[in-house]
């Protein structure tokens, strides 16, 4: 690409220092103009959504009796936002909507991670029957409407927050297994993991030691690209009523609430709207400069 | 051609069967039945109810009998709408949601693939990069998001458009809702076709044709469309999967009489036939379409149809 990194990469080489995969990764990611202020944006919010409850003068679940219902955003009544219908703070609860959604969106991410890396790196690496059994049922499940199982498990199981996460990364595991199946192949064929093979390391072994640790790179990528989409599905349930029960909030359910009474507040409408939308733009903009900065091919 | 087309056939059938087992005792695994209230009902009454609906034979007759149903096109009673079948209720506002979905559909493709064949000619360009950040917005930006903000916008701001409603002739209100189903698969098959436009635009053949000295109107519209459109028609799947999602919410925000409404009411209601129905029948149908696609893909894809 530009002539930049390679005189970085040249100039270390020739101090006799090697630059690391991951070192020359992080030099296209910074290069990257869009990405590095994703990245900014995303920590601004992060850092908001874990202290906006603490600085805001009003507590999210606390009805201001003394304001106007409904007030517009201003400084006046510390307010910053407004408030919603019945007379909540909205900067207080888009904060607090925007901790559950996160949270949300990390911790399922998590669970559809070590579903997916373990399921995929045993069906990679052991391969034959077992590989073909393993991805014909990724591919059955791959053909299911997903977010209506995500709304059946809701529906059958109570609406508890636990749930939707495991819900959610139970279906989501899919795309990691089958990316991190394809990987494995590749890894398989190796040399270390011959050598590791001849010194006597067992399978089980094998996969934690030495496929797992090199999948990395691919997983962090996906991770990034699949913590918007479970975003994405959280909010999509709390829209409909399914997900996260009052007093609790998240932007889905605030969306919700502000699209129901945005012919008088449109503001709560507009605010948690905004919040959701930018967090999934950075989301998916640093996902995609992830996977091209990662990609040995470029640069 | 007719081979490939009965082994895709044959894998469907696995997946739909899927399905309906494990909707069908996920609902029975459920904690807590559709008769309980707050109030405890007479044993009598609750063993007659029980039987009524089938409930008080061993799990594995009412799977079969379920299955038996469902081949008939009987879904059973809805829990609810004392009185309906689920057939019935899901019938009723079938139409609706066709309408809506195909509408979005129709839009989402043509209109994205023009985007996208636009922006790939147009290179670099700032058009170029102006859609396709737009593209990026829009598929961050999901469609119960959306929706709101146009109805904000063009039906109590501006005032041109109704902000819900649905009449089985009109137009007016039609547009906003197809509109709002729309833009998120708009953006994806604009990104899509633009890459792969740019990508089949780089190919031999097109050089060729351009040596030949025919005009790139005629180049794209005769050699390069048909092979850039391939990956677009692989995403119509999806695409449909995420146009029937989405008008689950599109339906409750406009307040449009389909399916989705029911669906919403009935997994708010506890409605296990009603739900389990509606996720049976949108299932069903985003698989056929999905074969439908394998099939226009193989009549599209020379390649294909040899091997």
């Amino acid at each position: 690409m530009s002539a930049s990194v390679d005189t970085a990469t040249i100039a270390a080489t020739e101090r006799g220092k090697g630059v690391s995969p991951w070192r020359q990764a992080l030099q296209r990611l910074r290069r990257d103009r869009a990405a590095v202020a994703a990245a900014v944006v995303l920590i601004l919010m992060v850092l908001l959504a874990i202290a906006g409850p603490w600085i805001s003068p009003w507590p999210y679940d606390v009805i201001d009796f003394d304001g106007d219902w409904g007030a517009a955003p201003g400084l006046a009544g510390g307010h910053w936002l407004g408030t919603d219908e019945l007379g909540r703070d909205l900067f207080a609860r888009t904060c607090y909507g925007g901790r559950i959604s996160l949270l949300v969106g990390l911790a399922a991410t998590l669970v559809s991670l070590l579903i997916g890396v373990g399921y995929g790196a045993v069906a990679g690496y052991i391969g034959g029957r077992l590989d073909a059994l393993m991805m014909r049922a990724v591919d059955v499940l791959y053909a299911l409407p997903f977010m209506f199982f995500v709304i059946l498990l809701t529906v059958f199981f109570g609406r508890h927050i636990l749930l939707i996460f495991l819900a959610i990364g139970a279906v989501n595991w899919l795309d990691m297994a089958r990316i991190v199946r394809g990987q494995t192949m590749n890894l398989r064929r190796r040399e270390f993991v011959d050598a590791a093979i001849v010194s006597g390391a067992g399978t089980a072994a094998i996969i934690r030691r030495h496929i797992v640790p090199n999948l990395l790179g691919v997983v962090v990528v996906y991770a990034t690209l699949s913590v918007p989409q479970v975003i994405l599905v959280e909010s999509f349930l709390s829209f409909l009523g399914l997900g996260v029960q009052e007093p609790a909030t998240s932007w889905g359910a605030l969306v919700s609430d502000g699209a129901h009474a945005m012919e008088t507040t449109p503001w709560a409408l507009v605010v948690p709207a905004s919040f959701l939308a930018l967090t999934l733009l950075c989301l998916n903009f640093l996902g995609d400069a992830l996977r091209d900065a990662l990609d040995p091919k470029s640069g | 051609m007719l081979n490939h087309a009965f082994k895709r056939l044959l894998g469907a059938v696995p997946t739909l069967l899927l399905l309906i087992t494990l909707a069908f005792f996920l609902m029975r695994a459920a904690p807590g039945g559709p008769f309980d209230r707050e109030r405890a009902l007479p044993p009598q009454i609750e063993a007659a109810l029980q039987a009524d609906y089938h409930l008080d034979q061993p799990l594995w007759r009412q799977y079969f009998g379920y299955l038996g149903g469902l081949a008939h096109g009987d879904l059973g009673p809805s829990f609810q709408y004392t009185g309906f079948s689920v057939a019935e209720l899901i019938a009723s506002g079938a139409p609706v949601s066709f309408r809506l979905g195909a509408s979005a559909m129709i839009l989402a493709v043509l209109l994205g693939g023009l985007l996208g064949c636009l922006a790939a000619l147009r290179r670099n360009s700032v058009f170029d990069r102006a859609l396709m950040a737009l593209a990026m917005l829009g598929i961050s930006v999901p469609n119960y998001v959306v929706a709101p903000l146009l109805i904000l916008l063009f039906a109590i701001g501006l005032g041109w458009l109704p902000a819900g409603g649905w009449s089985s002739h009109g137009i007016g209100d039609a547009v906003l809702p197809v509109l709002a189903l729309a833009l998120p698969q708009i953006a994806v098959i604009a990104r899509l076709m633009r890459a792969s436009m740019i990508e089949t635009l780089g190919a031999n053949f097109i050089r060729t044709a351009r040596a030949k000295g025919l005009p790139m109107r005629l180049i794209v519209w005769r050699h390069a469309l048909r092979p850039a459109a391939l990956p677009v028609l692989s995403y119509l799947g999806p695409a449909a999967a995420g146009i029937v999602t989405g008008s689950v919410v599109i339906e409750q925000v406009f307040g449009i009489p389909g399916i989705g409404r029911y669906f919403v009411q009935a997994a708010l209601n506890r409605d296990y036939t009603l739900v389990l129905g509606v996720v049976i029948f949108y299932g069903a149908l985003i698989i056929l379409f999905n074969f439908l696609v394998d099939l226009l893909y193989g009549t599209l894809d020379p390649r294909l149809r040899l091997s």
